[in-house]
């Protein structure tokens, strides 16, 4: 997904871009996710800008013909069942809301109106108009194909190609090299491995999510419903399976209720106890779900970055190098806006946000690796 | 006393019985889980207990092979060493790597919504087969079956789809279909049947080598001249006609190279369109334990153990090759899970004449596959507005798009980019069509969630990791036959459908599928050759 | 020749059930698809996108084409499920949930 939309953006910026993938469109991470794009679970900093930034142009790009990628704002709606959780969130939102985001505190008389099918005797909740959705893979093929970059796909890339003081040129792939000025390294959870071939040091590990497909329903529920401590487990460091899942309806029908995090390396097995907390935690926030059966569940690799920033921009190590990857699991909803990042910095334009913190190199010069 | 290891048989079918049957002669504690309400899987599917059905053996073949199996099961139960779970849905195998413990989770009665757990120490994967269909316009008419589907409802069901049936398709199913119908009432107007006689020729040698089953074809032959079925070879249905159900289908002639011979179409009336191009296995409960699989089939070694430890395979899942195949490789896999439980070394010549048999009904299944193959170029004759996958009513034309326009390279990509395959069957119908119209191989999907599974079981289970419960229920001296343990919503009714608690008797006698004989015997695991042509239907003795 | 007379069947009494509001005898031990075959129905069901009719395809509860509702319980697969006096069988719309 964020591939594709730097190839998107750089192709508007006048490159001639190439986009080398060793699967099909959407093969890796994009295609195990649910499509979020959340500004409601991010704390003031500079992934929320970020997100908000992506949120206006995931808004633009839906607009325009040829991208019919199940683009739906239905908006957010985050729950606390207790007044404890209430008044965190609460302050919580009061933060958001000097950084730009909207968000409509709900009182619990009125959350059934918002949401019909919800568990009663919630404490209350807040409303995030700004949240949205798309359906990942049929995002990343339109915009991949808007781009009109040509396309490599099922090409390995097997090495960087590097002069001898250092400088970037070009991909060697399992089927012949591909000269470029510019290399954008957007290989999601797998950016760590490409980041090395070019000799460069960026510590990206998986982070398992399992996501639960329901079978198809009317629209039962409208809006992306989670629990107040879901944003605790997205900041979460632990290793241990955190769970309170986001449960949304879909245009499709299906109602998605994902995702655990867990850190157990690529391990793609079933997971029970991963399934069973997200049943239960969808089941208390809906309990009409219990009877509602679930077709499928499948896990994906969320690229993570040990501050759970994502890597965005130009690596100084080697010049022509850029990244663009690390986004954990918010690749989906952050990726126009780190398009548009990766396009300035390749047209040496001025970049719409701070780039710093996205800084490649920084777990080298600030010792990050350690937290 | 030491309690007996327990193997998990999934699936009563053919493999499955042989196994549990050899399994339990060997002095192993089985437990038998199958989703349908009696045993027999689809090859010997029985018609409901309540429809009185004093003659059942009229729909089947190979009747007497049923009679040894039913009665070695009924023996194992009364003496406790098989507990069999009738209308047990499994839908997710768990493997404690800890402890190496399996946990069967399967789902209660017909309506699939109360979840439990059998815990077992070693597991046998005998899943069965379903139908492949490939689309062709007005495919999904009511009135148009698989040819498996209109056997399995008057096998069990004892009705018919109608009245005028076309039987068609490729494959060795559609001759027992056709015979099956049309003696059951139905007329059969034609069998249309995309090989060819040249094909059958071109196999010759392989099919040669199997006189029982050529002799068994010929009595096919005899019952279709006798119900005035018209046979038509090398021809397709291209068409199914009708408005609300079907009325009329389009037959086509091919060309030796399997393409449409100009002019050679004929419009056939009939309410019934019975069709099928051959099986494929169940796959799914071995994928997400791990087992390796090759193409869509798991892979077995030679004793039918799959690459998983304590997980054996037998049966369609390992390769669809028919229902002898399937006791021979069940008493195998049987045999050999008896002798690993018990810690003994394997031995092979126990099961000589049945790995004998294997070999050859392997190579028969290969020849019969290659001529029973789908006509070249079918692929090329669904039209873009024709729906492939019929769940989410995803056209060719998305398929194909999704690879032309998308960049998809593999079923799961067209599925993520058409939805083909994202409804209630899971791909399990349009997969083959997916990956014929788009070129990508056709590999088994992955399937976590075997069957649909409520949330409310999903939420119920036990948090640990092969979903078993801390403490096994299952203790030798109160309750021997019940290695089960309720999960998902509480249940009223504490009684399991298990009615043995008693001790193994001394005998553990040979197993009754009569694979353990003298290869000389080898045809009792073949159809029954004894009476090529002769009535299908012998006179009830009793 | 029917398959009743060809097995020498000798079912219980049939019993009385709905389907879509007007009763139906069906045999002990058939299935819902079962009874309604016998009753001459062969769809019960229209899809999500196109409202097409669907019956019976499989047979053998793989496709969940014959998805029925039962008793107000939707998505019932009419292959599997056994008739029981008085149940009252309605085809479906859509996914089942009254959405059709």
């Amino acid at each position: 997904m964020v591939g594709a939309a730097c190839a998107l953006y750089a192709a508007r910026a006048g490159l001639d871009v190439r986009v080398v993938d060793r699967g099909p469109v959407a093969g890796g991470t994009t295609g195990a996710g649910e499509g979020n794009l959340l500004v409601s679970d991010k704390e003031p900093g500079p992934e929320l800008e970020l997100a908000l930034l992506s949120a206006r142009l995931w808004a633009e790009l839906a607009e325009e013909p040829g991208t019919a990628m199940e683009y739906e704002p239905k908006g957010g709606l985050v729950v606390a069942s207790t007044p404890g959780a209430l008044a965190a969130l609460r302050d919580f939102t009061a933060g958001q809301r000097t950084a730009g985001v909207t968000a409509v505190p709900v009182g619990a008389d009125r959350l059934r109106e918002l949401e019909p099918h919800l568990a009663p005797g919630m404490a209350g909740g807040v409303h995030y108009p700004q949240d949205a959705q798309v359906m990942p893979a049929l995002a990343a093929a339109r915009l991949l194909r808007a781009s009109g970059a040509r396309t490599h796909l099922g090409h390995t890339v097997t090495g960087v190609l590097r002069t001898a003081d250092g400088t970037v040129y070009g991909v060697r792939t399992d089927r012949g090299d591909i000269h470029a000025p510019a290399v954008v390294n957007a290989a999601g959870t797998w950016g760590g491995e490409l980041a090395a071939l070019a000799g460069v040091r960026l510590p990206v590990l998986p982070r398992r999510g399992f996501v639960l497909v329901t079978e198809p329903l009317p629209r039962m529920i409208r809006h992306k419903v989670y629990a107040a401590d879901y944003v605790a487990d997205v900041a979460s460091d632990s290793a241990a399976l955190r769970t309170s899942p986001v449960v949304e309806g879909t245009a499709a029908g299906p109602v998605l209720i994902g995702a655990t995090r867990e850190r157990v390396g690529f391990d793609r097995s079933l997971s029970l106890p991963a399934v069973r907390a997200l049943a239960a935690g969808a089941i208390a926030l809906f309990p009409f779900l219990e009877r509602i059966r679930a077709l499928r569940t499948y896990a994906g690799f969320r690229p993570y970055l040990p501050d759970h920033l994502p890597a965005i921009g130009p690596d100084p190590r080697a010049p022509g190098l850029f990244h663009a990857c690390g986004h954990e699991g918010a690749g989906i909803g952050l990726a126009p806006g780190t398009g548009r990042l990766i396009a300035q910095a390749l047209t040496g334009g001025a970049p719409e946000l701070d780039p710093v913190p996205f800084r490649p190199e920084r777990f080298d010069t600030d010792g990050g690796d350690a937290r | 006393m030491a309690e007996r290891p327990r193997l998990a048989v999934v699936g009563a079918g053919p493999a499955g019985l042989a196994a549990a049957l050899t399994a339990a002669a060997r002095g192993v504690q089985v437990v038998l889980v199958d989703a349908a309400d009696q045993a027999g899987g689809q090859f010997y599917r029985q018609p409901a207990a309540a429809l009185g059905a004093r003659r059942p053996r009229a729909l089947h073949h190979q009747w007497r092979t049923w009679e040894r199996l039913r009665a070695g099961l009924e023996r194992h139960r009364e003496a406790g060493r098989i507990t069999a779970l009738t209308d047990h849905h499994v839908w997710c195998v768990a493997r404690d790597p800890a402890s190496g413990a399996f946990g069967v989770h399967a789902l209660r009665g017909p309506a699939q919504d109360e979840g439990t757990v059998v815990r077992a120490d070693a597991v046998l994967l005998a899943t069965g087969g379903y139908e492949r269909v490939l689309p062709f316009p007005g495919w999904t008419l009511p009135g148009v079956v698989t040819a498996g589907g209109a056997q399995a409802m008057l096998k069990g069901g004892l009705v018919l789809p109608g009245r005028t049936a076309v039987v068609a398709g490729t494959g060795p199913l559609l001759l027992p279909v056709a015979t099956g119908l049309a003696a059951a009432g139905a007329r059969v107007a034609a069998l249309v049947e995309s090989a060819g006689p040249a094909a059958l020729l071109r196999r010759a040698p392989a099919l040669a080598a199997q006189p029982g089953k050529l002799a068994e074809g010929a009595g096919y032959a005899a019952r279709l001249l006798r119900h005035g079925v018209r046979v038509l070879p090398r021809s397709a249905v291209v068409a199914a006609h009708g408005t609300g159900r079907l009325d009329a289908v389009t037959v086509a002639a091919l060309d030796r190279d399997g393409t449409l011979r100009p002019g050679g179409t004929r419009r056939i009336r009939c309410d019934t369109l019975a069709v099928g191009h051959g099986m494929l296995p169940h796959t799914d409960l071995a994928e997400t334990l791990g087992c390796t699989l090759s193409g869509t089939s798991v892979r077995v070694d030679a004793e039918q153990r799959t690459d998983v430890p304590g997980v054996w395979a037998a049966g369609e899942a390992t390769g669809v090759g028919g229902a002898a195949l399937a006791l021979a490789e069940g008493h195998i896999a049987g045999g050999s899970a008896a002798a690993r439980l018990h810690g003994t070394a394997t031995d092979p010549r126990r099961w000589a004449a049945a790995a004998r048999a294997r070999t050859r009904l392997r190579e028969f299944a290969t020849a019969l596959d290659a001529v029973y193959a789908p006509p070249a170029g079918w692929a090329d004759r669904v039209p873009d507005d024709t729906v492939v996958c019929r769940c989410e009513e995803v056209t060719a034309g998305e398929v194909r798009g999704a690879v032309e326009l998308l960049g998809a390279g593999d079923l799961r990509t067209v599925k993520l980019l058409s939805r083909a395959g994202m409804g209630w069957c899971q791909g399990r119908m349009c997969a083959p069509a997916v990956a014929g119209l788009t070129g990508c191989p056709l590999t088994a999907g992955r399937r976590p969630l075997a069957r649909p599974v409520p949330l409310g079981v999903l939420a119920g289970l036990p948090d640990t990791n092969a979903g078993l419960p801390d403490t096994d229920p299952g203790l030798p001296d109160t309750d021997p036959g019940l290695p089960v343990t309720d999960t998902g919503r509480a249940m009223a009714d504490a009684g399991h459908p298990v009615t043995d608690t008693g001790l193994p008797s001394a005998d553990a006698g040979p197993p009754e599928t009569g694979v353990d004989r003298p290869d000389t015997d080898g045809d009792r695991l073949g159809p029954d050759t004894k009476r090529p042509g002769a009535d299908p239907v012998p006179p009830e003795t009793d | 020749m029917n398959p009743l007379e060809l097995t020498r069947a000798r079912p219980g009494p049939a019993r009385t059930v709905t389907f879509d509001g007007r009763p139906l005898e069906a045999l002990p031990g058939q299935t819902v698809a079962a009874a309604l075959w016998a009753a001459g129905v062969t769809s019960w069901r229209s899809t999500r996108d196109t409202g097409r009719p669907r019956g019976v395809f499989c047979g053998i509860g793989v496709c969940f084409d014959c998805l029925v509702t039962v008793n107000d319980r939707p998505n019932q697969r009419a292959c599997l499920v056994p008739v029981h006096p008085g149940d009252v069988i309605r085809s479906q719309r859509g996914t089942g949930r009254d959405d059709g």
